[in-house]
């Protein structure tokens, strides 16, 4: 029940796997970037919420699982379809309102799911998320298979009291589900330090029996470390564990943010000393795991991909308005007139 | 008079109130670099952090501190951001603030202003477009406010602000930046009072919120055709303005009701259902709604768009029932 902080790991992990880490957060920041050029030119409207600078977090834990684990998210979910396999140009496409993307146009940045990569979506409530996944969770439980659930939410979202509702029940009913603080540090405009009482959050799960560590998430090496220990716990059947996962996002919270609410300089900082794709690059090089060609190699295949995805988002069709009729019940119920 | 945007009515509203009376103070969410949509901008420099209190992202408990600092007799103003995130809040504001009077035999009472900005605005999907006024109209003990101009966000909101129960304050997000007349000096807009917003003889309109605006425009097209609409904006949902509802529907013998939110089970079907009950044998056409269909509302903004109450079909609404041939 000790918590302890992981420190940053030498690589630990064949350089073939290393190369696959850089590779899917490459993707994300790519991914993203593109995202916030579209969203510029009006492609992409309404709340989008980007994960550049919290890559490590997701690529790590993705590391970590295994066919038929389930994740569920909050509204910043881009990075999680993506490091889960989910298709970027049916991500892009949602993004546009199109009929191509996850939600079939319906659903946005927010809100997208995927059945066959067990990815329970994007929320857009802070903290409504959590205790879903614990239901996720226990039909695993109920059910008598091993997989585990990655419910992943932030320092804001810590804050919610049916977070704490979720995690007694989790640790009464000793549910497989490992609790992903993804602690960016700005709970929207409010750092830390200003919203929450004490500064580590892990420690939170004590009350509970719920053990938990404070993690590195700007290395993703020391993400997944962290959470193969996580995960183990939880597949071993002895309930939940936490990880309190100390990232950055590099924009404002939303594309409506213009983060006036910290310094250039500390974004700045965090940017040359600490980013995780630049980490994972040093390590590949130095550890002669690669060479600049071969990840030259991958900054093209990214690139390619990724502008396949933004040329998919904006050729396909916008959703036919019958759709709108459609999914709200399971059998198509009459609705009537539309008074 | 002058130019004002409803965003800074709403602004203004506040920070006389907190000049006014020191009672008075506000808590949420980035309140301090001046709320989500700038409506508390410069507020926490002019009277502190204790008086313009930023939270954790934490609605439940927002909403619970706040009855509970009301019940000891301070004035709170609760901004929730949006009607959907209120609804982490909503067991605090039924069953604690709304009953607490009651409760205890009018030992107590909550006066505090809950401010929860409604409406679509452009593709922020379903769980950041709603209106929800219809769930709070239904409770009891509750006020329920939606003010459509700059003007009234600024009476309202301090009247709202002054007024001894809790009160549902909710702004349409798509108004914030609309400009229009304000009264310089204090401005009072009592609750309960509707406007008529535009005289007509052949139909009444009945609308409120972000719904007004396209109501006047179809009612200035219907004018070029010799239609006389006569428009109605209630303001106050809880209590609302039956007499005027009344008397303007007692003279044209038609209602349309417009409103943005979902039609079935809205509002609007309260102000039909009354206008029935008490004028039907003097109607010369059915009483008419117009809203949204019973879906999420979507994403992408055709699909949006199909959520929407446009001027068109208002008067096509309109046309329908004044000259009953004209209809395809």
């Amino acid at each position: 029940m000790a918590a302890r902080k992981t420190t940053a790991k030498k690589p630990n992990v064949s350089g073939d796997e290393l190369k696959q880490y850089y590779r899917d957060m490459l993707l994300i920041r790519r991914f993203e970037e593109k995202a916030g050029q579209l969203y510029g030119m009006g492609l992409i409207g309404g709340f989008c919420h980007l994960y550049i600078g919290q890559e490590a977090v997701v690529v790590g834990l993705e590391a970590t699982a295994k066919e038929n684990d389930k994740r569920i998210t909050t509204y910043r979910d881009h990075g999680h379809m993506l490091a889960c396999g989910m298709d970027p140009k049916g991500v892009m496409a949602e993004l546009t309102g199109r009929q191509d993307g996850y939600s079939k146009g319906k659903g946005g940045s927010m809100h997208m799911f995927s059945k066959e990569k067990h990815f329970y979506g994007g929320h857009g409530i802070v903290g409504a998320n959590v205790p879903l996944g614990a239901g996720l969770a226990f039909a695993d439980k109920y059910r008598g298979n091993d997989n585990v659930t990655y419910t992943y939410f932030g320092d804001g979202a810590a804050n919610q009291g049916q977070v704490y509702e979720t995690f007694n029940m989790a640790a009464l009913w000793q549910l497989p589900v490992v609790f992903v603080i993804e602690n960016n540090q700005y709970a929207m405009g409010t750092s830390q330090e200003r919203s929450t009482s004490t500064q580590d959050i892990y420690k939170r799960g004590e009350a509970f029996g719920i053990p938990g560590e404070m993690v590195d998430g700007m290395n993703v090496l020391s993400v997944k470390e962290a959470g193969e220990k996580a995960v183990a716990h939880c597949r071993a059947g002895k309930g939940p564990y936490i990880l309190e996962i100390k990232t950055y996002r590099y924009r404002g919270h939303s594309m409506s943010d213009p983060a006036k609410y910290r310094t250039r300089e500390e974004v700045q900082k965090m940017r040359e000393e600490r980013d995780p794709i630049e980490q994972a690059r040093d390590m590949l090089l130095t550890g002669k795991h690669a060479s600049e060609e071969d990840l030259k190699a991958i900054d093209k295949e990214i690139k390619e991909i990724v502008n396949a995805s933004a040329e998919f988002a904006k050729d396909s069709p916008e959703p036919a308005l019958d759709e709108l009729w459609t999914d709200i019940y399971a059998k198509e119920v009459p609705q009537g007139e539309a008074v | 008079m002058s130019m004002t945007s409803y965003l800074e009515a709403g602004r203004r509203a506040v920070m006389e109130e907190m000049q006014r009376d020191e009672r008075v103070w506000a808590l949420g969410e980035d309140l301090g670099r001046g709320g989500v949509f700038g409506q508390y901008k410069g507020l926490q420099e002019m009277f502190g952090d204790e008086r313009i209190a930023d939270t954790p992202i934490s609605e439940a408990c927002i909403m619970g501190a706040a009855v509970g600092a009301a019940m000891t007799g301070t004035r709170p103003v609760v901004e929730m951001r949006f009607s959907d995130f209120a609804l982490c809040a909503v067991d605090e504001l039924v069953n604690q603030a709304a009953k607490a009077r009651f409760m205890f035999g009018g030992q107590m009472r909550v006066p505090m202003v809950v401010r929860e900005p409604i409406g679509m605005w452009r593709s922020s999907a379903a769980q950041h477009s709603q209106s929800l006024e219809a769930w709070y109209a239904h409770i009891p003990g509750l006020v329920v406010v939606a003010p459509a101009t700059p003007a009234d966000n600024l009476g309202l909101l301090k009247t709202a602000i002054r007024n001894e129960d809790p009160v549902v304050y909710m702004e349409h997000k798509n108004l914030w930046a609309l400009e229009g007349e304000v009264p310089e000096g204090e401005h009072l807009v009592p609750l309960g009072k509707a406007e008529v917003a535009r005289e007509g003889v052949d139909l009444t309109i009945v609308t409120w919120s972000a719904m007004r605006h396209p109501c006047l425009k179809a009612a200035e097209d219907l004018s070029a055709e010799g239609i006389g609409v006569e428009v109605i904006d209630l303001r106050t949902l809880w209590p609302w303005d039956r007499e005027a509802v009344l008397a303007s529907v007692g003279k044209t013998g038609r209602l349309l009701v417009v409103q943005e939110a979902v039609s079935v089970a809205g509002f609007g079907a309260e102000i039909a259902a009354s206008v029935a009950e008490a004028l039907h044998y003097r109607l010369r056409a059915p009483v008419r709604r117009l809203g949204a269909p019973r879906i999420p509302v979507a994403y992408a903004p055709p699909l949006e768009d199909q959520a929407r109450v446009t001027d068109k079909a208002i008067t096509d609404a309109v046309r329908g029932m004044v000259v009953p041939q004209t209809v395809a």
